[in-house]
């Protein structure tokens, strides 16, 4: 048993795929496909890929949310796939999801969807629920005013601090952070950027932070693992995947990104022609027979990378 | 100096809001030559796609004034019938979400030929050869068996490149790309762009490329035009203004982002929300109320797009006096602005206490 707060084993979480006749399962997504991560206790890890490399799976599976069809999640030591959860685990994790426009009820007001995680796992008085409520909307830098207010009447940046006052109403331990500024504008990002490391650091939270958007990754996140079709291509320190990116995907995602540097823009174009065609080239190397990346190596105390099995 | 190919004059766009009419666009002029790529940057509800749903007579209930000069006619005054062979012809769009803007129950050569037959574009029995033709010269591999797919069956990245296909069927002399690559991964949005890049070279069309993305803009844009609350409210060439920033939204914009200088740090926040239509001071400059410590004092009334250098303009003059501003205490000030907005009540009147 290890000392990190959470932490995943050899994850699999594979989808059947059914049809023809008598509907039976003709083959399987292989959705997350041997995935290990560890996350020590009050540090955030972000979790880069494409849509569809299973990063969002991967979260949704901490959470609860997607059976698990092989691999073990610990928590604080505690194991958390299978049957039989713990009340106290599940009110310990919380989650805070990319689209605050469709994930705040449109017929609650403010005060019943902040409440809600609170009715479930305490009991309080009228009185008391609207204390709590207040004291987290102060929390997230909502006005008073906003408590039986209804979702359409704030902006996104609010909205997402809504959001964010949900997750954080039961004094969670873990959150789980799934795109959480993608469907912002930049201004407001920032917003929610400095916030949620506010209250990161306030909590002593430790965050598994999702998203696809590397700059605003590198700006959150001590450690990164980047995903291809389910399984981890490179794994490191910021500083590691961004000056030192070892797999050819992890420098493809890097070179992709536009860098508001206008005097770089050349050169930054000549690069990602540069690493396209080796990428188009040599891609297939980095893969094994049935398709897979392979297997983490450590090339240094953090930074892990799937190369191919020399000799 | 080559011809304009686009000119746009004092286009203002009118929405109703309980029985009122409000501009969402206001008073926007720009020019745009062949071969040059003008980007239109701003939040969401600056009135940067209103802006492009104007120039294509796309909004039927707003009330548009102004003139739209393309090809020595003015845009405006063209009736539908008109339109309809300009929109998809000469000018062409992009839209932002590739999964609402093809039709999910036709074939993606179904889609392409409707184009080429309204615009009656090659003989009827070339069409066919065209299309595919066109979805080679996008980059869709086995062109033959895409044209015969549904959109649903594609992905995303290729959805976008069957939209741009469609869009540069008839050879436009402008493309209006309104947030080309926000719903895509980052790889595929590097390939599109490298796209749009390329086939801008190739017919040699002026650009007008709408996007809230910064880096895009540093990547595609000859010059840039930023809009806030309707205006525009600098505009430059694309070296210039990111290196030589004006107006204090422009400035606070490239702030917000993430950069490597300031790793995990606290990110710049403009304070508060974009104003809504109905509910801002127009005679005022539009970004005072998101820059309290700069006294009113700086400001113009009915601040003026203004020329400062050589092709930079820059609207009202707030910016001589402006500084950011990190140290007030960010928290308490954004509640005061919001809790002042909200209300309803101007957000000046909350510099000012």
């Amino acid at each position: 048993m290890s000392n990190e707060f959470l932490e995943i084993k050899d994850l699999k979480i594979h989808f059947p795929i059914k049809g023809g006749f008598f509907n039976t399962v003709k083959d399987h997504v292989k959705a997350v496909d041997g995935v290990n991560i560890s996350i020590p206790k009050g540090t955030t890890y972000g979790l880069v890929g494409e849509s569809g490399s299973g990063k969002t799976t991967t979260g949704k599976a901490v959470m609860g949310l997607n059976d698990i069809t092989e691999g073990e999640i610990f928590f604080r030591g505690e194991k958390l796939s299978g049957k039989g959860k713990k009340v106290g685990v599940n009110r310990d994790i919380q989650m805070i999801f990319q689209d605050p426009y469709s994930s705040l009820n449109v017929r609650k007001r403010v005060f019943d969807i902040v409440a809600e995680p609170l009715k479930n796992y305490e009991s309080h008085s009228k009185n008391e629920l609207i204390e709590e409520v207040l004291k987290l909307l102060e929390r997230v830098g909502l006005p008073p005013g906003s408590l039986y207010k209804f979702p359409h009447e704030f902006s996104g940046g609010q909205r997402q601090r809504i959001g964010v006052a949900r997750a954080i109403a039961l004094n969670p331990k873990l959150i789980i952070a799934d795109e959480p500024v993608s469907a912002l504008d930049v201004s407001v990002q920032a917003q929610v950027l400095n916030f949620m490391q506010e209250i990161q650091q306030d909590m002593d939270l430790t965050m598994l932070f999702i998203a696809h958007d590397l700059g605003v990754v590198r700006h959150m996140c001590k450690h990164i693992g980047i995903m291809y079709h389910g399984r981890l291509v490179e794994e490191g320190t910021a500083e590691e995947i961004f000056n030192n990116p070892q797999h050819i995907y992890t420098k493809r995602l890097i070179a992709a990104i536009p860098d508001t540097n206008v005097e770089k823009v050349e050169s930054n174009l000549k690069l990602r022609q540069q690493i396209k065609e080796e990428y188009d080239q040599h891609f297939a190397e980095y893969l094994d027979d049935e398709g897979r990346a392979f297997p983490l190596q450590a090339i240094s105390d953090t930074h892990k990378v799937a190369l191919p099995v020399k000799g | 100096m080559a011809k304009h190919l686009l000119e746009v004059n004092n286009l203002t766009t009118s929405f109703k809001i309980d029985g009122e009419y409000f501009p969402a666009v206001d008073d926007v002029n720009m020019r745009i030559r062949e071969n040059e790529v003008l980007a239109l940057v701003g939040e969401s509800g600056s009135g940067k796609s209103a802006t492009a749903f104007s120039l294509m007579g796309l909004h039927s209930h707003a009330r548009v004034s102004g003139e739209v000069l393309f090809q020595e006619q003015d845009l405006l005054k063209n009736n539908e019938r008109k339109m309809n062979k300009i929109r998809g012809g000469n000018i062409a769009m992009i839209f932002q979400d590739p999964m609402t803007a093809l039709n999910p129950l036709m074939k993606i050569k179904h889609q392409i030929l409707e184009t080429l037959t309204i615009h009656n574009t090659k003989r009827k029995s070339e069409r066919e050869a065209y299309t595919i033709e066109l979805l080679d010269r996008v980059g869709i591999p086995r062109p033959e068996r895409v044209a015969n797919a549904y959109p649903h069956e594609l992905s995303g990245g290729m959805r976008q490149r069957v939209v741009i296909a469609i869009a540069i069927a008839n050879r436009p002399k402008l493309l209006i790309a309104d947030e080309p690559t926000t719903a895509l991964d980052v790889t595929i949005q590097a390939q599109i762009l490298d796209l749009i890049r390329e086939l801008q070279d190739d017919l040699g069309s002026g650009v007008l490329l709408i996007t809230h993305d910064l880096g895009v803009v540093a990547e595609m844009a000859d010059r840039v035009a930023v809009m806030y609350a309707g205006q525009i409210v600098e505009m430059a060439p694309v070296k210039e203004l990111f290196t030589n920033p004006q107006h204090p939204y422009t400035r606070s914009l490239l702030n917000s982002l993430p950069s490597e200088e300031l790793l995990g740090g606290k990110l710049h926040v403009i304070q508060g929300v974009v104003p809504a239509l109905n509910k801002m001071d127009r005679d005022g400059c539009r970004f005072a109320p998101r820059i309290p410590w700069i006294g009113p004092e700086a400001h113009e009334h009915k601040p003026e797009l203004r020329e400062i250098a050589p092709g930079h303009q820059v609207r009202c003059t707030c910016y001589k006096n402006f500084y950011l501003d990190n140290s007030i205490d960010q928290k308490d000030m954004e509640r005061r602005v919001e809790a002042g907005q909200m209300d309803g009540k101007k957000g000046a009147s909350v510099s000012n206490e």
